[in-house]
This record gives structure tokens, C-alpha cells and sequence, in this order.
């Protein structure tokens, strides 16, 4: 094996769509935000020291015996409903053997044909506002791997280690697997519909507080499952299944990438290999990792030192009833609220900031203000960071009370946009609030008509031939000298009263 | 049962992480056998009106709250490892990538 992702053939989308159809399904698994983990009692917290949180039940040490996070099956439980699932009567767990040391226990306590929750559908609204209706297999309750480090290769990696270190802090927290359906007949939008479908499982999961679900530290992670049929062709194809695709813009990718790889081994005669591949995300392609296991080879078998889980009718309607406002009507019921047109609404969502505007208005903010200033320079800062708004301004300590503050100033009739946009990147600079950014940078309108007359006045003498045309009517030609008298004052004038006072002037008022 | 084959031994040999030699792999499938025969005769054991279980107890939901208990030491957890190094256990090469 070589350390290089080497790209294999491919077709282009369309023609790879012309002649297949796509067969698209996730798993995603995501990291519950308990305090503890799924068996016992360790805690959770991302980042600790290496093996500061395990126990002999998480090591998988003799005579340990498993105890199930009553928060974990509610979590289950609530994440179940959102997704429109039925949910088990009684279920258990399962072991799923393999050796592997990434579990010390040489199996991982899973759920196997009896998942806590199953058939439901999730609806998804795509960027032009089509929704898809994604049918949802399962969710199950699993626990997370520890992580290894790869010691004697390049850079932390498998190939050429000479050995490997295994940390288990992360063995044992509790995992649900969401798994969906095959999903058929996306045609061209499969890309689309995959991402579509994390980022809006992403952002449910987020309102019910159920997870981090920061794809950047693996809190939530997902497989891609995909498979092409010949047009016409009535049994799907063979599948592959792209593991640990971490991102959004990585989802859309992969999908994209595996249509048109797929699509080149067919069209070439050959068939696609049923077998696990790795997504890279600095080339963006995948590659060939082992041929996977069938589920035989796991031995599943009931875990003999767990009982059954049976949620009583009474807890699933008490979970039910706490669960938050489905996302497509909330992002319907805040646009009415806010005014906002499909595509300002679209922009917002599409950008992360649905949560920032709503702080920003509840603190104070007109709707349009929130989203002009959250959505402008401060956003193409962030995504030059690689980050998304909300976090970025976190970093930076911007906060909406500085959106409220900058809108006051406006309205105030301190600022003008143009002063206003000034001020705000100086406060993305971290030079401070801004009030106090227009205090130090003097920035204030010149509300002096004395001082704006002498500026009109000034401009049309040094320009006749402008000031004439404007008195036989080209109302138009003015603008040449607003904006001279803008630069006069050096900015800090109202535009509008300076056009005014010009047409005063020259008699077209 | 008997029907085990050599291939079925090394495929769960190679599962197992197990590296038996040929004469290993033929001695097996012959012990297997047996022992396979021997725990078929449980399948003759009249079942029939009685529902599967996986636990002797018929008792549902046994959980804990989610409240924090002390971890181990790393020193102690890292105790009874053959190798440590960097706090974390230290295990032979990874060979199959995951
Ligand atoms: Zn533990």
C-alpha cells in the first residue's frame, strides 16, 4: 500500500447520471453530551489527558460488569421521536466482536436486530426550497472507540508505524447510530440531498441538546453508503462505504466523488468491489481501504450482562413532550417574524447564523441589521478561518450587543453606513465596542450645516460645467457632486443631506 | 454440524487474530467437530413453548443516573499493560487500516 491517495478514474457527474442511478444511504454516528459514559460512570469531557478517564468497566477489565446511562436511553429515546421513529417496546444490547485495540474488550456493546428505535423519516429542505422526504432505518445505541496514535510512520500514520498508542478516554461514550434507508430516485441532487440531510439531522440533534455535534472533533460523524444501477435496472448495485467523512462540504464531495468513480468501473466493464474506502480530504478523493467484513463475521450475539431496555408508554410520551419546534416550521415561523424574502432566509440558514440574528434581535437588533452584519465582512473573515460565524465571533468576542449598539449609532445619526461598516471592522479587529471605536477614530456625521453648506458651495464652484447641467434638469449629474462633497468632509457627512442641499442650490429642488 | 471445513477454521483463526500453522488448522477442524457434535445435542432439548432469553432474570431497565464516578488512575489503569508509553497503552502495529 502507498501513502498516496491516488485518484482513480472518473466520470463526469452528468455523464456518470445519464446512464446510473444512485443508491445513497448515511450512517451517522454522534457522541451523546452525557456527563458519563453508556456503561459507567467515567466521565466525558473532550480533550482530557490521555486514560484519566477510565475505569475497569470502560477497560474492559475482569469481573467488570456494565451499567446502563438512564440519560443515554432518553437521549436515544428523544432523538427516536424527532426522527418520526417507533421505538422499541424491549430491546437489547449486543456484543459485535472484533479485534481491534481500539476496544479493550475485544467486542463493542452495540445494538444489533433489535434497535431502540426504527422506521422514520426526516424531512429535508434543499437550497431551493424542494423538500426530500429521507426514510430513516433505524437508530441504535452503541459506544464510541478509544483513539489510537500511530508511532514510527510519517505524520501519525498507519502506514510504516512501528507500533501504536491507545488512549481509552473515548471508549464507552455513548454513540447513536442513525442509519438511513436507500435513498432512491435523488438523480443529480444525491450531493446535495447528503449534505442537505447532516446538516439538517445536525441541527436538530443541536436544538435537542443531545449532542455537541461538532463534526470538527468527531462529536458527530458520518459514513457514506453508495451504489450506482444501470438505468432501467430494477436490483440495486454493489455499494461502498466511505467511512469518516467529517464535514459538510465533505459529504456533498464524497458522494460526488464515488458517483463518478463508480460510474467509470461500470462503463469500463469492470465491477465496483464491495469494500470499506477513505475519504481524503485534502485531494478529495477516496481510496480503497479493506474489503468489508460481513456482518456474520462480528458474531453478534445478546450481551448476557445487560437486561433489556423497555421504555414504558409513559416515559416515550413524557420524552415526547420535549422535544423542540421541528426546524422547518421554526425557520418558517422566525422568516415571518423577521421579514426576511426565500433568499435572505435561504442565505441565513445556508451561513449558520439562524441562532446569532435571533439572539441579535432579541437583544435589541432590527432583523435586517442582525443580518447584514452578521452576514458581511465577519463572514468572509470566518470563512477564510475555516470556521463558521458563530464560532469565529466567539473567538474574536464579538457579541450581538455590539451588532445593537452599531445600529443605534446609525440610527442615532452618529454614523452612515459607509462610517458604520468602518466602525465594524475595526471592532472585528478587536479595537473594541463601537462607541468606542468611533470615539478613538473621531468618527462622528458633521451635522454643522454651516460646515456642509461651505463644502456644497465650494464643489460647485470648482466644477460650472457639472452645476449647469444639473440646472437644466439632469438631475443626475449631481451625483458627481455628492461625492465630492463626501470626500470634502472626508466621509463623515449625510449623503443624502448633502444631495438636497446641492439641488437647493442649483434650483432643482 | 460436522461439516466444518478447514477454510471455516482459518477464516475464524484469522478473526480471532489466531496463527495456527497447517498442522494446527487440521487438528482443529477435527476438534471442532467434536465439540461442535457435542453441543448439538442441546438442540434436541424440546423448546418449543419456550420464549428465547438472554438473561436468567426477567427483569427490564436497570440503569444508573448520569452522574459522575471516580476514573482510575492512569497509573493504575495503565498498571497491568505489558507496555506504556506517553500515558497511553502501547500495542503491537495496527496491520489492516481502519
Ligand atoms: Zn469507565
Amino acid at each position: 500500500m502507498t501513502t498516496q491517495a491516488t485518484a482513480e478514474a472518473t466520470l463526469p457527474l452528468e455523464a456518470a447520471l445519464a446512464a446510473y442511478d444512485p443508491a445513497l444511504g448515511l450512517e451517522v454516528h454522534v457522541e451523546l453530551n452525557t456527563a458519563t459514559k453508556m456503561f459507567c460512570g467515567c466521565p466525558t469531557e473532550f480533550g482530557a489527558e490521555p486514560n484519566t478517564q477510565v475505569c475497569p468497566v470502560c477497560l474492559g477489565l475482569p469481573g467488570a460488569l456494565p451499567v446502563v446511562n438512564v440519560k443515554a436511553v432518553e437521549s436515544a429515546i428523544r432523538i427516536g421521536l424527532v426522527l418520526n421513529c417507533q421505538i422499541a417496546r424491549w430491546c437489547r444490547f449486543a456484543r459485535k466482536n472484533y479485534f481491534y485495540p481500539d476496544m479493550p474488550k475485544n467486542f463493542q456493546t452495540s445494538q444489533y436486530d433489535e434497535p431502540i428505535a426504527f422506521d422514520g423519516f426526516l424531512d429535508v429542505e434543499l437550497d431551493d426550497g424542494a423538500v426530500y422526504r429521507v426514510q430513516i432505518e433505524r437508530a441504535h445505541m452503541e459506544e464510541d472507540t478509544g483513539k489510537s496514535l500511530h508511532v514510527g510512520g510519517s505524520t501519525g500514520r498507519i502506514h510504516g508505524a512501528t507500533h501504536s498508542l491507545v488512549d481509552y478516554n473515548r471508549a464507552g461514550i455513548p454513540l447513536i447510530e442513525i442509519v438511513t434507508k436507500p435513498m432512491l430516485g435523488t438523480g443529480e441532487r444525491a450531493p446535495e440531498i447528503a449534505r442537505a440531510y447532516v446538516a439538517t439531522l445536525r441541527d436538530l440533534l443541536k436544538a435537542l441538546d443531545v449532542s455537541d455535534v461538532r463534526m470538527e472533533q468527531g462529536s458527530m460523524r458520518c459514513d457514506v453508503n453508495l451504489s450506482l444501477t444501470p438505468k432501467g435496472a430494477d436490483r440495486l448495485g454493489t455499494r461502498t462505504e466511505t467511512k469518516n467523512v467529517n464535514s459538510l462540504r465533505s459529504v456533498e464531495r464524497a458522494v460526488r466523488y464515488e458517483i463518478g468513480r463508480q460510474a467509470a468501473v461500470l462503463s469500463s466493464g469492470g465491477s465496483v468491489v464491495q469494500e470499506t474506502r477513505h475519504w481524503h480530504e485534502d485531494t478529495g478523493v477516496t481510496t480503497s481501504g479493506r474489503v468489508k467484513s460481513d456482518a456474520d463475521d462480528y458474531r453478534y450475539f445478546p450481551e448476557p450482562d445487560l437486561v433489556p431496555v423497555a421504555p414504558t408508554a409513559e416515559l416515550v410520551e413524557a420524552l415526547r413532550g420535549t422535544l423542540p419546534e421541528p426546524p422547518v416550521a421554526r425557520r418558517r415561523r422566525l422568516q415571518t417574524s423577521w421579514g426576511f424574502s426565500d433568499l435572505e432566509m435561504r442565505d441565513v440558514v445556508n451561513a449558520g447564523l439562524v441562532e446569532l440574528v435571533e439572539e441579535t434581535v432579541r437583544a435589541g437588533a432590527s432583523p435586517a441589521a442582525a443580518r447584514k452584519w452578521w452576514s458581511g465582512e465577519i463572514a468572509r473573515r470566518a470563512n477564510a478561518a475555516g470556521q463558521d460565524v458563530p464560532t469565529y465571533a466567539a473567538s474574536l468576542g464579538v457579541a450581538p450587543a455590539h451588532v445593537v449598539e452599531l445600529e443605534a449609532l446609525v440610527k442615532r445619526g452618529r454614523l452612515n453606513d459607509s462610517m458604520a461598516r468602518q466602525v465594524w471592522d475595526a471592532v472585528l479587529a478587536a479595537e473594541g465596542t463601537p462607541t468606542a471605536v468611533a470615539d478613538a477614530r473621531g468618527l462622528e456625521l458633521v451635522e454643522d450645516t454651516g460646515a456642509l453648506a461651505s463644502a456644497v458651495d465650494a464643489v460647485i464652484a470648482a466644477n460650472p460645467e457639472v452645476a449647469a447641467k444639473v440646472r437644466d434638469g439632469k438631475v443626475a449629474a449631481a451625483g458627481a457632486l455628492i461625492g465630492q462633497v463626501m470626500r470634502e468632509l472626508r466621509g463623515q457627512a449625510d449623503a443624502a443631506a448633502a444631495r438636497a442641499l446641492i439641488l437647493e442650490r442649483l434650483g432643482q429642488s | 454440524m460436522a461439516d466444518l471445513t478447514r477454510t471455516d477454521v482459518a477464516h475464524l483463526a484469522a478473526l480471532a487474530r489466531i496463527d495456527l500453522s497447517d498442522a494446527e488448522l487440521d487438528r482443529m477442524v477435527g476438534e471442532l467437530a467434536v465439540i461442535l457434535d457435542a453441543v448439538a445435542t442441546v438442540q434436541q432439548a424440546p423448546i418449543a413453548d419456550v420464549e428465547p432469553m438472554s438473561h436468567p432474570m426477567p427483569i427490564v431497565n436497570v440503569t444508573r443516573p448520569d452522574v459522575v464516578r471516580p476514573s482510575l488512575s492512569p497509573e493504575d489503569a495503565l498498571a497491568g499493560a505489558p507496555e506504556a508509553e506517553q500515558q497511553r497503552f502501547s500495542v503491537p502495529r495496527i496491520l489492516d487500516e481502519d
